[in-house]
């Protein structure tokens, strides 16, 4: 799995790669992320989006994107992670890609607050559509929590 | 003078469809564009049940999520349970007693069964009537029998632990689920011979909601969904979890990929999960049934993605801890959520009554979609 991580190096230059986790791991600039995806899914066999979810590091001023990756039916597996501007969090869409990524972006786009340009139907899934705020944000305060601190 | 078709000045409705199937009253709709009887455009439409699980975890020690997981698919609350615990203990690096482990798998395997059973019910309801309805969900209560004999409750069972399960099995146990066992064979022919042998059921779901095998992948459909598209793909086989790589059991596929294979192919299941836990009755040793965990879960910085063969698909949890009590982030993916969203991929095109066929086979139960 380590050639797959120096292969992907040598044709992206700015993929970094991660050791010592549950599971092989990338971190991918933005800017990338559609090109490594594609060569994933198209060459590297990975054929099956298994998760998109994302972490808000509110300390560092980061969200951090992170997809896993399965190739069905080996079960092989790959964490690619992407570091997004807090403020204005925005990473391409993967649903060209993938379908899957349709529901799974919409909801962290309604609960994390990222973007997905290039997203068919970018709009809230779980919660209203007059929702103020994303709830998974640290700094998202419910209204049990208000004048208890 | 004979009209051609197109001639046919037709006008596109939007329908408010359901709630019909068992699992969707009041938390979910579906807004149908139709031309005719022909569905043009489905959209689904969820989040009335979103209780925050993600969120409430944050705020909650490691052992305190458990009774959350159970909320999730509330018709395998084991299952969401191991799911969760095992991937607390990957993070911590902690070993189960083998007499857990054992107990653990017949219960999975138990949960996989009546989840099922409901599918299957739920079913035979939405495409042929009350009669097909009752066998699944009567023999289904024999196997919350077992479970509340266990821990004393029924649906929201909250029975594994962070390094074991919270009780032993009673006396009765055992040879309870021995006569289920011995049972279950002819429950499940009585099914196939008041539903799946049905020329009224079959007429109703052959050929219907079809998707192949490419596309079931790129929308991320897994779990039985997936099999009934031919692909022996099941986590307890290619990566397996616990200790699921003791026993001898085959992955049932089928090969057209539509809402009859989705419902035969759950019926094959079940002969398979039945195998597996008599196995492990055979091989339940003895002791204890939980490891020595410290009284606070403290688990290191770090994160882990586990991932099990859930009674719907792929249910993985994504777990971050900043070295803290509680969860810094906890991320469940759901295979209902992503079998959900790939319904309106298969069901476009089709009739309108094929619509309520095909949400009943894809199997989707609300508490996993919305969490």
């Amino acid at each position: 799995m380590t050639g797959l991580i120096e292969e992907l190096q040598r044709l992206f230059p700015g993929l970094q790669g991660e050791e010592g986790g549950d599971m092989p791991a990338l971190v991918v600039p933005a800017d990338q992320l559609l090109a490594v995806m594609k060569e994933l899914k198209e060459r590297q066999g990975f054929n099956f989006l298994a998760d998109i979810t994302a972490v808000d590091y509110k300390n560092d001023e980061q969200i951090e994107m992170v997809y896993h990756l399965l190739a069905v039916p080996e079960a092989r597996e790959l964490r690619v992670k992407v570091n997004l501007n807090r403020r204005h969090p925005e990473v391409p869409s993967l649903t060209a890609i993938w379908p899957a990524a349709d529901v799974q972006e919409r909801e962290v786009y309604d609960l994390m607050g990222v973007a997905f340009p290039g997203h068919p139907n970018l709009k809230r899934i779980l919660c209203p559509d007059d929702f103020t705020g994303h709830p998974l944000r640290k700094d998202f305060r419910l209204k049990a929590e208000e004048g208890r601190e | 003078m004979a009209v051609a078709r197109e001639d046919l000045l037709t006008q596109q409705i939007e329908l408010n469809m359901g709630p019909q199937h068992p699992s969707t009253h009041g938390v979910y709709r579906a807004l149908l564009t139709l031309d005719g009887e022909k569905v043009v455009k489905v959209e689904n439409i969820i989040g009335y049940l979103h209780r925050g699980i993600e969120k409430l975890a944050e705020d909650r020690t490691y052992t305190q999520v458990i009774p959350y997981t159970d909320r999730l698919d509330y018709l395998a609350g084991m299952l969401n349970n191991l799911g969760y615990v095992q991937a607390v203990e990957k993070l911590m690096g902690i070993a189960v007693p083998e007499r857990a482990e054992y107990l653990r798998i017949i219960m999975a395997e138990l949960s996989r069964i009546a989840s099922h059973m409901i599918m299957v019910a739920s079913m035979a309801l939405d495409v042929s009537g009350w009669t097909a309805w009752f066998p699944p969900f009567r023999e289904r209560e024999r196997i919350l029998d077992l479970f509340e004999m266990t821990c004393g409750s029924r649906l929201t069972v909250s029975y594994m632990r962070i390094g074991g399960v919270a009780a032993d099995i009673p006396p009765g146990f055992l040879p309870a689920l021995e006569a289920f066992l011995n049972d279950l064979p002819g429950m499940i022919a009585e099914m196939n011979g008041l539903i799946t042998g049905n020329e009224i059921f079959k007429a109703r779901c052959q050929g219907v909601g079809k998707i192949d095998l490419e596309t079931a992948l790129a929308y991320g459909i897994s779990g039985p969904n997936l099999r009934a598209c031919g692909l022996p793909f099941d986590l307890r086989k290619a990566r397996p979890y616990g200790i699921y790589d003791r026993f001898e059991f085959d992955v049932p596929t089928l090969n057209n990929g539509d809402s009859y294979d989705r419902f035969v192919i759950r019926l094959l299941e079940m002969e398979q999960s039945a195998r597996i836990i008599r196995q492990a009755m055979a091989g339940l040793p003895d002791g204890s049934v939980m490891a020595k965990v410290p009284r606070v879960i403290k688990p290191p910085r770090g994160e882990v993605y586990h991932q099990i063969e859930g009674a719907k698909g792929i249910l993985g949890f994504y777990l971050v801890s900043d070295g803290g009590n509680k969860p810094y982030r906890l991320h469940i993916h759901s295979p209902s959520f992503v079998n959900l969203g790939a319904l309106p991929r298969i069901t476009e095109g089709g009739n309108i009554q094929d619509f309520v066929v095909n949400i009943a086979s894809i199997d989707i139960v609300l508490g996993e979609v919305d969490r």
